[in-house]
């Protein structure tokens, strides 16, 4: 193997350090005893104990958990839905329209999704709240579902299902035993995905939400405008110990099912 | 039977984005063509498909290019506009100057080691796009730790004002991108086969020739992938210059956001989104080729936009 010259281990740790040192300075400067951001005055858990007892942004927070628990499942359906067409199914009649409406809500600026979710929302005389928040980031997130799915189906051994359907099982029972087990650990990761794409979102959220369905972003936002406080250096530790949490367990668990199914395959 | 499940399998993604991202986007058009009013909703001439024949005239009679006149007679949004690419452009240019040597040094980085650099890489992107940036006001401010250590280091004795300026928006441009820039880049240089290199070596070209003569071509379709993902968000981008940019860092994601939550002009709001979306309509649709073909090339990707990469297989 190529040893790495110096540029290239200073590229990377100064790559790296620049990543997570304003991670870490929010994290471990949430347990300041101060008020004053920068001052250290000792370790302390008391923003923890303030934010818990911070009514309305705990209940942003139970709504962000919920909008995002719906918006995982439905995008998950419908982006694994959407993959499979693309990869299943050849050239049916709008593939290109189709693929285009796949990749472009992903890059598209959020102020424009989010500005034109609200004008439909608005003509059809929809009551804006947590239904509306959930649909505008479902239509955003099972794209990227969709990506990470429909990668793994390009990958898979197409074989495996036609040897099950020459031996006689019926298409419904070979999707249910092989294709599905195989791109499981995908459909996982997007609906880990999905999941955490609409925790994050402030802009598609402040634009589709209505009254009594605020989000945690919202929340922390308009606090953040006011100049943050403590408590916000709180929140923003508990949720990048959330999100690192979940990440960690997902690639331990993707890494498992690699390795068993390598030792299958042996 | 299973013909009509095959078809659901299109039929039901499709219809959702045909509601939600299409129809959407042509409410945006009609909207942005019609003028401002004070009632719910605040705009006019609403669409009466009960009406008939004559109601659709009638609609189609009162639109008017008065929103896109007026957007071209202010100099605030045409310089909106403008200061929003040139942001943009700069931002991607130096987070391809900041992550090609990452990505490159990825790519030779020993095989164990890359898993663990790619999640590396991809992990603050997890974490809460708000949070990375609300962290830099921390770091930027006035009396922030950036000021504090160099003062402490007696490097400066008076603090740099980087909050509210644009020295500030280019920072977290360049942080929270920076994922979206390193992973395409990361995919196409794992995939290069080192023995070109060694074999421009081997005829003489120096260090330097061999990188712009056959890393950087090799590469080009990893810079393209990165620089779109990276400069069309950028280009409309809210959360970055309103929080870290002064009031005369012009962006227009933020102008549309004021003439919608401030001023409450919808139309003209709609108007500055239609504006947008044209002037990204290109990069969007050579973006979507890009990765198009890219899919149906069999490539493996995994993560955001299918920019991240896992390498197996693809090579002996």
């Amino acid at each position: 193997m190529r040893g790495l010259s110096f540029f290239n281990v200073a590229a990377l740790t100064l790559g790296l350090a620049f990543l997570y040192i304003p991670i870490l300075l929010l994290v471990i400067y949430s347990f300041n005893e101060s008020r004053l951001v920068t001052v250290w005055g000792g370790f302390s858990t008391r923003w923890y104990g303030e934010l818990f007892r911070n009514e309305p942004l705990m209940r942003a927070a139970w709504v962000t958990i919920r909008v995002a628990f719906v918006t995982a499942i439905f995008a998950t359906i419908l982006g694994t839905l959407a993959a499979l067409a693309l990869t299943r199914h050849g050239r049916f009649r709008g593939r290109a329209l189709f693929t285009g409406l796949i990749y472009a809500p992903m890059v598209m600026p959020e102020v424009i999704t989010g500005l034109s979710l609200l004008l439909l929302f608005v003509a059809i005389n929809l009551d804006r709240g947590f239904w509306t928040i959930a649909v505008a980031h479902t239509t955003f997130a099972m794209c990227f579902v969709t990506v990470i799915v429909q990668s793994r189906l390009m990958a898979f051994d197409r074989t495996l299902e036609e040897a099950a359907l020459d031996l006689g099982a019926p298409p419904w029972k070979v999707f249910f035993t092989i294709t599905l087990p195989i791109v499981a650990p995908a459909i996982l990761a997007g609906f880990l995905l999905a999941f955490t794409l609409s925790m994050d979102d402030l802009v598609i959220a402040s634009f589709t939400s209505g009254p009594g369905a605020t989000t945690l972003p919202m929340r922390i936002y308009s606090q953040v405008r006011l100049g943050g406080t403590p408590e916000i250096n709180a929140a923003s530790a508990i949720l990048i110990g959330l999100v690192a949490t979940a990440v960690v367990i997902a690639t331990i668990v993707m890494r498992r099912s690699a390795r068993m199914r390598a030792a299958q395959a042996d | 039977m299973q013909h009509f499940t095959r078809r659901l399998v299109i039929i039901i993604p499709y219809l959702w984005l045909a509601a939600f991202f299409l129809w959407p986007m042509a409410i945006v058009l009609k909207i942005a063509l019609s003028e401002p009013r004070l009632a719910q909703p605040p705009y006019w001439p609403l669409l009466d498909l009960a009406a008939g024949w004559d109601g659709l005239v009638a609609f189609f009679k009162a639109l008017s290019f008065e929103n896109f006149v007026f957007l071209a007679q202010d100099d605030l949004y045409i310089a909106s506009l403008l200061s929003s690419l040139r942001i943009s452009l700069i931002s991607t240019a130096i987070l391809i100057t900041i992550g090609f040597p990452i990505a490159h040094a990825m790519a030779r980085a020993p095989r164990s080691w890359r898993p663990i650099l790619v999640a590396a890489m991809i992990l603050p992107f997890w974490t809460s796009f708000l949070i990375r940036v609300y962290a830099w006001i921390g770091i930027l401010r006035p009396e922030g730790f950036l000021n504090h250590y160099l003062i402490g280091a007696g490097l400066i004795s008076e603090p740099l004002t980087i909050l509210n300026t644009e020295y500030a928006v280019f920072i977290a441009l360049v942080y929270t991108y920076l994922p979206f820039m390193v992973l395409p880049l990361y995919a196409t240089l794992e995939r290069m086969d080192h023995t070109l290199i060694e074999a421009a070596r081997d005829l003489g070209a120096s260090r330097a020739r061999a990188f712009w003569t056959v890393t950087v071509p090799l590469a080009k379709p990893g810079i393209i992938a990165g620089s779109l993902l990276c400069f069309i968000p950028i280009t409309g981008e809210f959360v970055v210059p309103d929080l870290l940019g002064g009031s005369q860092t012009l962006m227009i994601g933020r102008t549309l956001w004021v003439e919608f939550f401030s001023n409450r002009d919808w139309p003209v709001a709609a108007a500055v989104a239609m504006v947008l979306l044209v002037v990204l309509v290109v990069p969007i649709v050579i973006f979507r080729e890009a990765e198009s073909r890219r899919m149906e090339a069999g490539a493996k990707g995994g993560a955001k936009g299918g920019a991240g990469a896992r390498d197996k297989g693809e090579r002996p």
